[in-house]
């Protein structure tokens, strides 16, 4: 064996050993959560602890006549009952929200959504807290509501927020009815309108993307314990934002925020249900509080999918505007957004409807306008983003079917128009219509790759064939393909225009080596599934040299992770993971002064070798990052500090805009309505990969919810404002059985910005799901004149479809 | 409430405890011994996060009582790994083959899959989707929660794991 064939064997054992970026390191979350071992909240259990329950409104919209508690305080085993007369006097019978509304944490005077928080129930045990709240007796006058958000702002509406009807200025600009929220517009309103005025081809669809819910298998809770003697809080919750619930709960306590301890353990899943700030956890609080014991509150599944935080509702009036030859030439969007009873968007704060304005897509559009009523109706409060960047979703899906109905309106083929308008590769970083600037892309190449992949020449022309047989009669069965070609823009963000409440939406990583050459990282991210602990340690091991093995990664604990905006958005991977390689790369420049000592040559010159750094020309002289570490502690440098720690506050110059290109083939018998889908094939960009097997678990993830999203997922409510299937039961998840199997593929263009060139992909799959399904649905129909079919998809309403095109016979 | 005297036999040891007529196996497997493994998602028996095998059944506990459990053996996810303290051939497929995200549904899934493999110790690919159809999971798209079953089936069978093709 020559010397170099050597030389290449040991550098990459020294390379495996490490188990870093690019390799897919098997999970450590795994070990104790495949033994039952995690550790959720409502496996917490303190001595002492009471159980909180809520008594709820049965009513969408109702003056509260009064409240009787007498019979419940009866009960042996109850301790307390809150209700807002209770809370008034603390101030705290209303708490922010993260959308600059307020929100009533116990209703006062009215009711405005079927089960809104009433009173709350405090006991020995759950069931006595679940007995209690039926012996609360509330008498209430029913109001008329609405539930139809275009009726919100009719003039004889009734009028739903009494507390702030008198405050026609609100936290995004004037308000123009006292149900209306917000406007938000952005783009050029005139040079859009000029457009399309003079544009060969233009269409105008409403396209709806319903209400749903993020629904994760673990439920909201919290479980408060104030000590008295101390005066601090510990809060252990679902929290996939700690630090910030901290600043909440200080800021709406009145507690000093050193005196709160806030602890996000282990999750099961948030896909944004666990961003914000609920009734329960504020209950929890002051039941703590008062009663100067522990107090835990646990979400059952009906209370969690009717009121901690809907997602969508946004009713998007689409309209594009092209040449005859298919070039886009403008876009404008007009968005009625249903928040329900309270805006509860969990929104950067400058973003009212978040980053809807990515709306123009994967396309150079040269004009665009976009315009957003926020409107409040007697629904659960929210507006979350479910497994997406805030609105992202709704923009990609209004952009992905609205090309769609362009291209059957020019009789263009749905790929080739989509190729004919994408931002080209040499026009990156590029500028959108709508504001913003675009990492890095290159759509082309990923299409090509996608089509070539799903063989979308030989599926158009079976479905050419399957199109004839089914007008001669020989089948039932309508093919369609679906297709999404998505961007995605993640990773917010920049300060200068992400905030919440104010702070910056910067995120941290704090980095200590141990004298043995072990690792503990604490970030101010929190995992919910994604695999933190195992990616992180990832990177850290390729940057430091260091085995992942020997690098501990922790988040959660707000009193040693260093502050973070946590963990939505796809934001752990573009900000705290660039701040994991920012504070890597610093103490990786003190090992060199260390190991320059040490070696006793000049800093410049050394080189970094995978796990050591080494004299130039002299690889046989070297100390490993281990020695490094011992000596840092033993014998530091002069003048250099001992120890070997950084900290990194990462502030990102930009967002991150990962992107793919996805195909659906579906087979629909037009006779019962039901779908099957036949293939999907997801390719993915997110740029650099950390742990491919992760990010295919990811994608699978992703296009499952966004399976359902489309194919039947539904929080719906009936004229009276009843929700309408709160449980498991009619909310639609898919089992092993109905959920179709995913092919993934992935392109790989860096981000310019971040250190490791990652963009972030949990949500990716989301985002260019939904709106793949339902054009593949919609392709199904479309050589039948049936016009856009509303989400969702599901076999009754598809059934309804064959009805309404006289397809039944 | 008058409590009643229930005997188990849980993870292969006798218990005996006392339990309202009205507590539900997974709050007694939670709360009183200290068994958090299994979960909550539901409350409704959909989602199966509260799996556990009950005298060779798979068993959903939040809609089973305690005292339906009397005189039953019981594993729950506790109970599953190897006598030598080492992870199960489910525990380790279901790692190999990143079969878990957020770890919520897992124990469940793990329970169930376990059931499944007495059952059947060579299952298709269809047979264990509608074996585990009872089991929601929100994060993996079940693709790898098939293929740690299938990793199991062959490690227990002593066959070699051919990943299935794409």
């Amino acid at each position: 064996m020559n010397e170099q064939v050597k030389i290449d064997i040991d550098r990459a054992e020294r390379t495996e050993k490490l188990q870093g970026m690019g390799c897919k390191r098997k999970r450590v979350e795994d070990i104790r959560f495949t033994q039952g071992k995690g550790s959720y909240v409502d496996d917490l259990k303190l001595p002492g602890m009471l159980f909180g329950d809520f008594v709820r409104s049965p009513h969408a919209h109702a003056r509260i006549v009064s409240i009787d508690t007498s019979r419940a305080k009866a009960l042996p085993g109850v301790i307390a009952v809150l209700t807002a007369a209770d809370l008034k006097p603390l101030g705290l019978h209303y708490m922010p929200t993260l959308a600059g509304d307020v929100q009533a944490v116990l209703a006062e005077h009215k009711v405005l959504f079927q089960n809104q928080e009433v009173a709350f129930v405090i006991a020995e045990d759950r069931y006595i807290a679940s007995d209690a709240t039926e012996l609360v007796d509330v008498v209430y006058e029913a109001l008329p509501c609405i539930v139809d958000p275009f009726k919100s702002m009719l003039p004889d509406a009734p009028i739903l927020r009494e507390d702030i009807q008198d405050k026609m200025v609100g936290a995004h600009g004037p308000r123009k009815h006292p149900n209306h929220i917000f406007e938000w517009q952005i783009g050029d309103r005139q040079a859009t309108d000029d457009v399309f005025a003079n544009a060969d081809v233009t269409i105008k669809e409403m396209l709806v993307d319903h209400r749903t819910h993020p629904s994760p298998l673990e439920t909201c809770q919290s479980l408060a314990s104030f000590d008295k003697v101390k005066g601090e809080l510990t809060l252990w919750g679902t929290f996939q934002a700690p630090h910030v619930i901290r600043t909440v709960v200080s800021l709406i306590s009145g507690l000093p925020e050193h005196k709160i301890h806030v602890i996000a353990p282990d999750i099961g899943g948030g896909f944004g249900n666990k961003v914000g700030a609920y009734a329960g956890y504020v209950c929890s609080v002051v039941g703590s509080i008062v009663l100067g014991v522990p107090v835990k509150w646990v979400e059952d599944r009906m209370e969690n999918l009717s009121t901690t935080s809907f997602a969508r509702d946004y009713h998007m009036t689409t309209e594009l505007a092209a040449t005859k030859e298919g070039k886009i030439i403008g876009m404008r969007v007009h968005v009625l957004a249903d928040h329900g009873a309270f805006d509860a968007c969990a929104d950067p704060s400058k973003w009212p409807a978040g980053f809807m304005n990515i709306c123009t897509g994967s396309y150079d559009i040269p004009v665009a306008y976009l315009a957003v009523d926020g409107v409040y109706t007697n629904k659960a409060p929210g507006g979350v983003a479910y497994r997406c960047s805030f609105r992202v979703t709704e923009a990609v899906f209004a952009i992905e079917r609205a090309i769609e109905v362009l291209a059957q309106k020019l009789g263009m083929d749905a790929a080739e128009l989509r190729i004919k308008n994408f931002i080209k590769a040499e026009q990156f970083p590029y500028h959108s219509a709508l504001g913003w600037e675009y990492d890095s892309g290159d759509y082309h190449t990923a299409m090509k790759k996608a089509m070539d992949a799903i063989g979308y020449t030989s599926l158009r022309a079976e479905q050419a064939e399957k199109r004839e047989a089914f007008k001669r009669g020989e089948t039932r069965e309508l093919m369609g393909v679906g297709i999404s070609f998505f961007t995605e823009i993640v990773g917010a963000g920049p300060a200068k225009n992400c905030d919440i409440l104010g702070i910056a939406m910067f995120d941290s990583a704090e980095i200590r080596i141990h004298p043995t050459g072990s690792v503990i990282a604490r970030m101010g991210t929190k995992s919910q599934g994604q695999g933190h602990e195992t990616t992180y340690a990832q990177i850290i091991a390729t940057e430091l040299g260091i085995p992942a093995d020997d690098i501990m990664i922790e988040e959660g604990n707000t009193d040693t992770a260093p502050y973070g905006l946590g963990t939505y958005g796809s934001r752990s991977t573009p900000v705290a993971g660039a701040a994991t390689a920012v504070a890597a790369r610093k103490i990786k420049a003190k090992a060199q002064m260390i190991a320059a000592h040490m070696l006793e040559v000049h800093e410049g010159d050394l080189e970094w070798d995978i796990d050591r750094f080494r004299v130039k020309g002299l690889p046989e002289k070297f100390k490993t990052m281990k020695e490094i570490a011992w000596s840092a502690y033993n014998a530091p440098p002069p003048n250099l500090e001992p120890g070997l720690e950084a900290v990194n506050y990462y502030e990102p110059p930009n967002m991150t805009y990962p992107f793919g290109a996805y195909f659906c083939v579906m087979d629909i018998d037009v006779d019962t309505g039901v779908a099957k889908t036949r293939r999907f094939y997801a390719l993915d960009d997110c740029g650099t990969r950390i742990n491919p097997m992760i990010i295919e678990g990811q994608v699978h993830g992703g296009l499952t919810e966004a399976f359902a999203c489309a194919m039947g997922q539904e929080i719906r409510y009936d004229e009276m404002g009843n929700v309408m299937g709160a449980s498991f039961m009619d909310f639609f998840l898919p089992t092993a059985v109905e959920t179709p199997k995913w092919e993934t593929d992935f392109t790989v263009t860096p981000s310019p910005h971040h250190p490791i060139g990652a963009k972030g992909v949990g949500e990716s799959p989301h985002v260019g799901g939904v709106p793949c399904f339902s054009n593949a649905v919609n392709d199904a129909y479309a050589f039948l004149d049936a016009g856009h079919i509303q989400m969702p998809h599901d076999a009754w309403r598809l059934w309804k479809v064959g009805e309404r095109l006289g397809l039944h016979g | 409430m008058t409590k009643s005297h229930i005997k188990v036999t849980i993870n292969g040891k006798a218990v005996e405890a006392l339990v309202e007529p009205r507590t539900l196996l997974i709050h007694f497997l939670r709360e009183q011994q200290n068994l958090t493994g299994a979960h909550i998602g539901c409350d409704t028996g959909h989602c199966g996060a509260c799996t556990v095998d009950m005298d060779e059944m798979s068993v959903k506990s939040c809609m089973t009582f305690a005292v339906q459990a009397n005189g039953a053996a019981i594993t729950t996810i506790e109970g599953v790994a190897n006598a030598d303290g080492t992870l199960s051939a489910l525990q380790e497929g279901f790692r190999m083959m990143h079969g878990l995200q957020c770890g919520y549904c897992t124990p469940g899934m793990i329970l169930r899959a376990h059931r499944l493999l007495q059952e059947n110790a060579d299952p298709t690919e269809d047979e264990i989707r509608h074996g585990i159809a009872g089991n929601l999971c929100r994060c993996t798209g079940y693709v790898n929660i098939v293929k740690a079953i299938q990793y199991a089936a062959a490690k227990i069978n002593g066959t070699p794991y051919q990943e299935a093709a794409e």
